[in-house]
């Protein structure tokens, strides 16, 4: 059984470049819980704060298949996440009495998991048969077209959906058996149907479905599939010459990253217990997207580290940008400048007035300053630094032997 | 001779045409490739040679005709398809996947005929680290055939020119072809590498696969087909042995007349 365990995570016998990378990611997980309950006085915020940082960093898992193993620009993944967590809405909640079906259904979360994985995978294959013909641009406008619509789909079928109000009171997860002890200030104890409601129990779930789905991507990653997205994304015409299906492997990232996003949207709507189609806009989409490009497109972990990094800068550094710069103003003696006088706002107003730009500038410069992303993969990397290698005298040998 | 003549052939053309618009690429072309030989297909610049390649793998299937594959007829067949029933190919500007090292390349071409299935690799059942482990074995076998074992792990855009072609080669043998088409495949070599490549190719044939090849380099062409098949402006004008081909007033005419 460990000898599988060891030949399920090592798949090359080459060491891997990024284990570094992976083993940072797991002792910050690990270590994480620790450090909040130590260091600051509100542990919960902190858990629940990551379980959500999870959710992004789960689709950005999921939208690197598309985009950075396959190549496929994907405009309108929240679409899926969206499939993914209103299919927890329907199938775990009340709300299904106040639809024209008149009965509540309430299916384990665990097994949503599953359900949402394999509705949002058909519809990537929904989307993805008629669409996956395309190429590069007109993809990236159909994908965008979807985006779109699926929220408004469920915004405006109200009789189904409750329409903008969306669902709330979601059941919350439940575990058949739980030992309780004094690790949680409690008599020890066995109990059935626990409910899990603690943030660290659900900080402790987003660990694993991360693990599991790194763990698969990985895999795929390494094997005769993953070698035939990177063809295809190189060339799709000497792919499909060496009988590489390329509409069938092309199809497969979609429904693979389609499935990641079914598994996001159900631990959202249980977490969160609300779904409303606000939560699925174009912004979602971008921002995941923008995760898997600065994080290093086409590697597993840099994607991590990228939607880590971005969610921190969207979610926590930005809101809270105001309420620092009026303390640091403060602290520097030019507390005159948090006041608000004639035009001038007060500095706090301003800087959230220009968080916008602030994070677009962010954005830029680390493009300008590693095209690559912060931790790309090996391919990407030589992509992205063409021409300033070593290999350069080979090039100049081609190019004269082709003229 | 006469035996290979009632041999059935491993391809046949029937009357294949290939219109772009009101062009005719190639026009009303029959012939047919027999188990075992090294059959090249020549012709001026724009003699539609290529264009036949890309309608016999399916990549632009042709306008009217039959395209035959040991007895199967494949016209209109995807290319995945054509690479699947046995006929694989290279390319004149060499498509080699740039950002893939020389055994990565090998291991794609091998990929239509690994059996995992999605959820094998999933979950990384023996069975698929086994076919992993054979394809990459079998890579290495390719790499050492074509004779460029030692740029195994470099990218195969880092390999040198003539190495690239190699590769293609090798990625190519790498689909368990029964049928082999090379598009150019001595272009910009030295007079030494074209050597190579004939003995190469001689050993492929060895293998008992048959080669299919577009040439510019009439002395490669002559000394080591078995046959030849001369297209001009889309039509086939002569067919035969090398000497054959080489006498024919119509060929010196289109070809090595304006050779000389």
């Amino acid at each position: 059984m460990k000898g599988w365990l060891v030949r399920v995570w090592e798949t090359d016998p080459r060491r891997d470049p990024n284990a570094a990378a992976y083993l940072a990611l797991a002792i910050g997980a690990i270590a994480f819980p620790v450090f909040v309950s130590v260091f600051t006085g509100n542990p919960t915020f902190w858990l629940s704060v990551a379980g959500d940082a999870g959710v992004y960093m789960l689709l950005a898992l999921g939208l690197n298949v598309v985009v950075g193993f396959a190549g496929l620009l994907d405009l309108g993944y929240a679409a899926f996440f969206a499939i993914g967590a209103y299919t927890y809405a329907f199938i775990a909640s009340e709300h299904g009495v106040v639809t024209p079906l008149h009965a509540a259904i309430h299916v384990p979360f665990w097994i949503v998991l599953l359900v949402a994985l394999f509705v949002a995978a058909s519809f990537g294959l929904l989307l993805g048969a008629p669409t996956l013909r395309l190429r590069g641009d007109y993809l990236a406008i159909v994908t965008l077209g979807f985006g779109e619509i699926v929220p408004r789909v469920f915004k405006n079928a109200s009789t189904w959906t409750s329409g903008v109000n969306g669902v709330s009171a979601l059941d919350t997860p439940e575990l058949p058996l739980w030992v309780k002890g004094p690790w949680s200030g409690d008599a020890f104890a066995l109990v059935p149907g626990f409910k899990i409601v603690d943030p660290l129990a659900y900080y402790v779930i987003m660990g694993l479905l991360l693990v599991v789905c790194v763990i698969l991507v990985r895999n795929l990653y390494n094997s005769r599939i993953g070698r035939a997205w990177m063809a295809v994304r190189e060339d799709e015409v000497a792919a499909a010459a060496m009988g590489v299906n390329t509409v069938g492997v092309k199809l497969l990232a979609f429904a693979i990253g389609a499935a990641f996003s079914g598994f996001a949207g159900t631990y959202y709507g249980a977490k969160l217990s609300l779904v409303s189609p606000e939560n699925f806009g174009f912004s979602v989409s971008i921002t995941v997207l923008i995760m898997v490009v600065l994080g290093g497109m086409g590697n597993i972990p840099g994607v991590m580290l990228g939607s880590l990094l971005i969610y921190g800068v969207i979610f926590l550094v930005l809101p809270g940008l105001p309420d620092f710069t009026v303390g640091f103003v403060k602290a520097v003696g030019l507390g005159g400048l948090a006041q608000s006088s004639g035009d001038y706002p007060g500095i706090g107003e301003f800087a959230s007035r220009l968080k916008f730009l602030i994070f677009g500038l962010i954005l830029v410069l680390t493009m300008l300053l590693r095209p690559q992303g912060l931790l790309p993969s090996r391919e990407r990397a030589q992509e992205l630094t063409k021409g300033t290698h070593e290999d350069t005298v080979i090039e100049d040998v081609t190019a004269a032997v082709d003229a | 001779m006469t035996l290979a003549a009632v041999e059935k052939p491993i391809l046949r053309l029937e009357n294949v045409t290939k219109r772009f618009g009101g062009l005719v690429a190639v026009d009303d072309v029959s012939f047919e490739v027999r188990p075992g030989e090294i059959f090249a297909l020549i012709g001026p610049n724009g003699a539609g040679k290529t264009t036949l390649f890309n309608g016999i793998t399916g990549l632009f299937p042709p306008t009217t005709g039959r395209v035959i594959f040991d007895g199967r007829e494949i016209t209109g067949s995807k290319p995945h398809e054509v690479a699947e029933f046995g006929i694989a190919r290279t390319f004149q500007n060499i498509r080699l996947f740039e950002y893939m090292d020389a055994v990565d390349n090998v291991r794609l071409g091998q990929h239509c005929r690994m059996r995992a299935k999605l959820w094998d690799s999933l979950f990384k059942l023996p069975r698929e680290r086994r076919e992993e482990q054979a394809t990459t074995d079998r890579a290495m076998e390719l790499l050492r055939f074509v004779g460029i074992e030692r740029y195994a792990h470099s990218y195969a855009r880092n390999l040198p020119y003539g190495m690239q072609r190699r590769l293609e080669i090798a990625r190519a043998l790498a689909t368990e072809p029964r049928l082999l088409l090379l598009d150019e495949p001595a272009a910009g070599f030295t007079p030494q590498e074209k050597v190579q490549l004939m003995a190469l190719v001689h050993k492929i044939v060895e293998q008992g696969i048959t080669v299919f090849l577009i040439e510019h380099d009439m002395k490669v062409v002559m000394g080591i087909s078995s046959r030849i098949v001369v297209l001009d402006h889309g039509e086939k004008i002569a067919e035969g042995d090398p000497a054959r081909v080489r006498g024919d007033p119509r060929v010196i005419e289109a070809y090595l007349g304006k050779q000389n």
